[in-house]
């Protein structure tokens, strides 16, 4: 039985780790995911959860204790933000190549310089191949039911997964939420006990190993293997909370694409924007459409490319910039999939939107529509690399 | 514990042979002694930063350890061995773990003195029930002998060369046996490798066994980077406590404990003599170096002498 409740996207994240009780917190503050580890240590010295909380000296402890922690045998997590994930950034590829299924919440935020503090992507695009899986929330809803399927995600194919949400946007502001009951979630998050540990096994295991290149590429590709198996799990694991909570979840989503001719590709809060911004103008006739990316690691290339095949053309949203003097990241990795897939009809641009926390509105996303339907009317793509609501 | 020899020797070794560490390096005899004063019947993590040590004893599909081992990286060994001493005490309140454990982490200078020593200052100043291991030999050996904040002055290393200009390292070695003491952890020793090993063994045994925080800190020698036949390495060990370069000494809960005071004090030339890395000290027209370095010996001994009630 589902309870109504409203809670900010870090009180959400702060409550679905306090039902899953995990055995070892290492974390440090860091603007906007702070809240979370304040959350969880009242919890702690409560007495509302039994898990072990160490606040560590910087986020590169913190990453380095919970693997540590996983290797032991136990279920680890942290949050972070910005420059504490980019701290992080060393270990977080440690954790993946040691396959160890750590859960680490990401309240995105802009990376310095100028110093910000508020919301953009570049933070979990600038670690998108440490080889983490990664899922992305629209809303503070979806933070808290992506928490919940994580573990048994990571755990399944061992890898470690990065639940991440938009700073402020969805992290701070107060939504109505309906909340799992305790007990059920307990029981579909299930306990972790991995075949091999540091503690409390028969055999000692060695974690870490030096391997020259006779080996170092084999680990690789079981890597990738993981990887890929990782999207049937991503879908069975939603299933399966299909079932227990009635809400339904997808390595993308598929908003008013049957007859789109226009259409963006986005992720995070803005696709909620976006979608307002369909409404209003299907209601003025414009045929458009949005694909939203729930799994961007891993990469749900043929979903997307399929979803987008019958468009006329379409626009790829990054809230980050690869500063290659080409393309974000989102935008190389649509257009790559497009590409293998041979869907190269769509006419296809790129924006760089909401940087640093640059407010995007309904006129924002209307804008780029209009920029797609004159470029289908007319078939001039002009620049693919372009910046939104900017200043030039 | 009261150490005795034989029956130290008689225990089974949880450091294996056949690894590809140096002749005559001082890091495994470190290891092997510290892990002999587990209680046979206790097990243990190890931990290692990325070293000369980690990459020679876990080289694929191969470990020196018996134990269970992590390697992480570098610069994280105490926040590594954190995560695994706050998972044990996780497993243990929830009752899914009998078995008593013991967590060792060791690191070299590198590790331990400078790109280590915010992890290590954290994982002591939380308290976690561990030993921190510094295996000191002053440099950074594993990338080629480059200089470190523990290598002593005017040393000659690949970053701080006895050039004509600048002769070796120009700054003193850090006391980072006191920058831990400071933080006010259970237990605290710094020794190295004199006569039977009783010192490093009966030290490594308080600190395994002293609830809380402790750290070790074991001068190591390295023979190809301080450039002395690998052979004399127990005499440079003795010669570096006999000439107070490396003294013997415990801090116990904050007490300061000197453990040995040689009867005559060597000077520190009978130390620098033994080695490569110090030989432009010796030539004419440097004397200044060597004054210098005696200085700064007399000036740390008597400074110890105080710190331990003398």
């Amino acid at each position: 039985m589902s309870i109504r409740e409203r809670l900010s996207g870090n009180e959400a994240i702060a409550y679905a780790m306090k039902q899953i009780n995990p055995d070892v917190m290492g974390a440090f503050p860091i603007t906007p995911s702070t809240e979370i580890p304040q959350y969880f240590s009242a919890y702690v010295d409560n007495g509302e959860v039994d898990t072990e909380f160490i606040a560590v000296e910087s986020e590169h402890s913190a990453m380095s204790t919970c693997i540590g922690a996983e290797a032991a045998g136990c279920r680890a997590i942290s949050a972070t933000s910005s420059c504490g994930l980019c701290y992080m950034t060393e270990m977080l590829y440690v954790a993946a190549s040691d396959r160890l299924p750590i859960t680490l919440a990401v309240s995105c935020r802009a990376l310095s310089g100028p110093i910000n503090i508020n919301n953009d992507h570049s933070d979990a695009m600038g670690v998108r191949d440490a080889g983490w899986i990664m899922l992305f929330a629209e809303t503070n809803q979806e933070a808290y039911d992506n928490y919940l399927q994580a573990m048994r995600i990571g755990e399944a194919v061992s890898l470690p997964i990065m639940i991440c949400q938009d700073g402020f946007i969805t992290s701070h502001a107060i939504e109505n939420i309906e909340l799992e009951d305790t007990a059920q979630v307990r029981k579909f998050v299930g306990e972790y006990h991995p075949e091999h540990a540091l503690l409390g096994r028969e055999n000692p295991m060695a974690v870490g190993a030096y391997a020259t290149p006779t080996y170092y590429i084999e680990s690789k590709r079981l890597q990738a293997q993981a990887m890929l198996d990782a999207k049937q799990v991503i879908l069975d694991v939603a299933a399966e909370f299909k079932k227990w909570t009635g809400r339904s979840y997808d390595l993308i989503e598929k908003y008013q694409m049957d007859d789109a001719e226009e259409a963006i590709v986005i992720i995070g809060s803005s696709a909620g924007t976006a979608k307002e911004t369909v409404n209003e103008m299907r209601a003025q006739g414009h045929k458009v459409g949005l694909i939203k990316i729930r799994a961007f690691r891993p990469f749900p290339g043929a979903e997307i490319t399929a979803a987008l095949k019958n468009v006329k053309a379409y626009a790829v949203m990054d809230k980050a910039d690869s500063f290659n003097g080409h393309c974000g990241p989102l935008f190389a990795e649509v257009a790559a999939a497009a590409m293998v897939a041979g869907v190269t009809t769509p006419k296809v641009i790129n924006y760089i939107y909401g940087l640093g926390g640059r407010d995007v509105r309904v006129e924002s996303i209307a804008h780029v529509f209009t920029e797609l339907e004159n470029i289908a009317k007319t078939g001039n793509v002009g620049e693919t690399y372009r910046y939104l609501d900017v200043r030039e | 514990m009261t150490f005795n020899f034989k029956e130290e020797v008689k225990k089974e070794d949880r450091f294996c042979g056949g690894h590809r560490m140096c002749a005559g390096c001082g890091a495994p005899i470190t290891i092997k002694n510290v892990l002999k004063a587990l209680n046979p019947e206790d097990k243990a993590v190890i931990c290692s930063a990325t070293s000369c040590l980690e990459v020679s004893t876990f080289m694929y599909p191969y470990t020196s350890w018996k134990d269970s081992f992590i390697h992480n990286a570098f610069e994280n060994a105490g926040a590594t061995i954190s995560g695994v001493e706050t998972a044990y005490r996780a497993l243990k309140k929830r009752g899914k773990l009998d078995a008593t454990y013991k967590f060792i982490a060791f690191g070299g200078d590198g590790g331990t003195y400078d790109i280590g020593f915010q992890s290590l200052s954290g994982a002591m100043e939380r308290g976690h029930d561990m030993v921190y291991v510094c295996y000191d030999n002053e440099a950074y050996m594993n990338t080629g002998i480059q200089r470190s904040s523990s290598t002593p002055h005017f040393a000659d290393t690949t970053t701080t060369p006895a050039g004509t200009v600048i002769p070796g390292k120009q700054q003193r070695k850090k006391d980072l046996t006191q920058i831990i003491a400071a933080h006010n952890v259970a237990y605290v020793a710094q020794t190295t490798f004199i006569g039977n090993l009783s010192d490093l063994s009966t030290k490594a045994h308080k600190a395994i066994y002293t609830p809380g925080a402790a750290f070790l800190n074991v001068m190591s020698p390295c023979p190809r980077g301080w450039r002395y036949p690998s052979e004399d390495i127990l005499k440079v060990t003795k010669a570096a406590v006999e000439t107070c370069v490396w003294p013997l000494f415990e801090v116990i809960d904050g007490k300061w404990v000197l453990n040995y005071e040689p009867t005559k004090k060597l000077p520190v030339t009978e130390y620098l003599k033994m080695q490569g890395r110090f030989a432009h000290m010796f030539k004419a027209g440097n004397e200044w170096m060597l004054e210098a370095a005696q200085k700064e010996v007399d000036r740390n001994w008597q400074e110890l002498l105080i710190r331990c009630g003398r």
